[in-house]
């Protein structure tokens, strides 16, 4: 079986290089694409990403990827967003204003009552439902965390969440609905479960992919 | 619940890590890339990477070192030393660093964090902030019952070779004002001196910011961990040379946390 292509979304937010790596370790061809038009091909879609929204979507416009970025998610095709990227899935961000993909009713609010803020470190990921992601998870286990912000689901977005955390309050940690993943946390550095989870997306995506071409 | 973390510190200088005492009297600990493995798989939570020279061997060395250690150990790196504006933080990040660690930079255009952080947002900035005790000398032996009111620190920079006259307590509230997302406190009397961390200096700092602290300088056992933490108020411990030479285990002083009532994480056995 051909290796997954992996489009991996450059934008100039932080580090790439543990994402890339950790999609090549579990088998995933990966290429970083920096427009638009380096879509074409793609299997599944990763963006990565920290920091606030506002200036990550101003990158993301200069280099005419919103509109295929959006495209991608609405035609149904595969799509991890990380950390930033779950984020971006909202409509808008408290942290500066910013509008975002608004692919899933919700907005980016700061953490709630959390002691310490970033929220920096190892926590559980307490899991509602069973989903491919967590194949072979432990269902509260421990992944790496950096960030202020949380994507809050409306109501009616409910059944999108897969999984909370608990940092003085509560707050989603994972979405999951269709073809559309989102994790708060940073699969790719969170040792043994982040490199699983890495492997149980390719292969979830490559199943999704295969059986729409 | 946050797990309480433990970091291995790798320092670098050229290309190898390398252990001192109050930052001088250097030995050679090991390669950077194969010791961040090691540890990843020992336990480790974080890697701190600090490069304490003046980077004489160059930038260009230390990224491709940063990058090798990235893509051996699949936990968080924080990278520091000799970052001087937002452009050299970009690259290290691209290099595959999680956090920049900002020190004596940020002492002399403390600006410099706000820049940081507005780009890159503050969870991936870390000021380091090397104190040293003043009006008291570490062997005091009234020390101990000192009030944290009447202890005082001050800031050093250049590893500890220079003293900038700021006040660590009020420093590290300006560098949170500014941007900080964690502080990265070390003691330099304790450094290498397996005297166990300074937690008043600690607590006097944990005590006034909200982001995390990470303790650092003069870890021996497993109960100085515990301690910089249930009495300094730290978030995460960090240490060296107690690793590099296998005094303890990352296991061990997990272990004596535990024992404590301190939220872990257990390592998972594989990698699939």
């Amino acid at each position: 079986m051909s290796p997954l292509r992996v489009a991996l979304v450059d934008y100039g937010a932080g580090n790439l290089v543990s994402i890339g790596q950790a999609l090549t370790v579990v088998g995933a061809e990966v290429a970083l694409i920096g427009d638009g038009r380096d879509l074409a091909g793609a299997e599944a879609l990763v963006v990565p990403g920290v920091g606030a929204a506002a200036p990550a979507m101003a990158r993301l416009h200069e280099r005419g990827l919103v509109e295929p970025i959006r495209r991608w998610i609405v035609d149904g095709r595969p799509y991890l967003g990380i950390c930033l990227g779950l984020q971006l899935l909202f409509s808008a961000s408290e942290e500066d204003g910013a509008a975002t993909f608004g692919v899933l009713p919700g907005r980016t609010v700061e953490l709630a009552d959390a002691p310490t803020l970033p929220h920096i470190g190892w926590n559980q990921v307490i899991r509602r439902r069973e989903h491919p992601l967590f194949a072979g998870i432990g269902a509260a286990a421990d992944f790496y965390f950096v960030h202020s912000y949380a994507g809050r689901p409306d109501p009616e977005a409910a059944s999108a969440v897969l999984a909370d955390t608990v940092h003085g309050g509560s707050f989603v940690s994972a979405i999951a609905r269709g073809p559309l993943l989102g994790v708060q946390f940073h699969p790719e550095r969170s040792g043994p479960d982040g490199l699983r989870l890495i492997a149980n997306f390719v292969a979830f995506a490559r199943d999704l992919a295969r059986a729409a071409a | 619940m946050l797990r309480r973390r433990v970091i291995p510190c790798l320092d670098v200088n050229g290309g190898r890590v390398v252990k001192g005492t109050r930052f001088v009297d250097l030995t050679d600990e090991g390669d950077p890339p194969q010791l961040a493995a090691r540890y990843a798989a020992e336990g480790a939570d974080e890697i701190v990477f600090l490069d304490i020279g003046a980077a004489p061997e160059g930038r260009g060395t230390l990224l491709e070192i940063v990058e090798r250690t990235a893509r051996r150990a699949f936990i968080p790196l924080t990278v520091g030393g000799g970052v001087r504006s937002v452009e050299e933080m970009r690259d290290v990040l691209r290099a595959g660093a999680d956090k920049v660690s900002l020190n004596t930079a940020a002492v002399a255009d403390p600006d410099l964090i706000a820049r940081c952080a507005a780009r890159f947002g503050r969870q991936a900035v870390v000021v380091a902030i090397d104190a040293r005790r003043v009006g008291v000398t570490d062997d005091d032996p009234g020390q101990a019952e000192l009030e944290i009111r009447d202890a005082a620190w001050e800031v050093l920079v250049r590893g500890g070779r220079d003293v900038t006259g700021l006040d660590a307590v009020a420093w590290a509230e300006r560098a949170v004002a500014l941007g900080a997302g964690e502080l990265l406190v070390t003691s330099i009397d304790r450094d290498g001196t397996q005297a166990g961390f300074d937690t008043a200096l600690l607590r006097a700092i944990s005590s006034r910011v909200r982001v995390p602290v990470i303790a650092s300088g003069g870890a021996a056992g497993p109960a100085d961990f515990v301690a910089a933490i249930v009495e300094g108020g730290a978030d995460a411990v960090l240490a060296a040379s107690i690793f590099h030479r296998r005094i303890h285990s990352i296991a061990d002083v997990k272990a004596a946390m535990a024992a404590a009532g301190l939220p872990i994480r257990l390592v998972p056995a594989s990698v699939p």
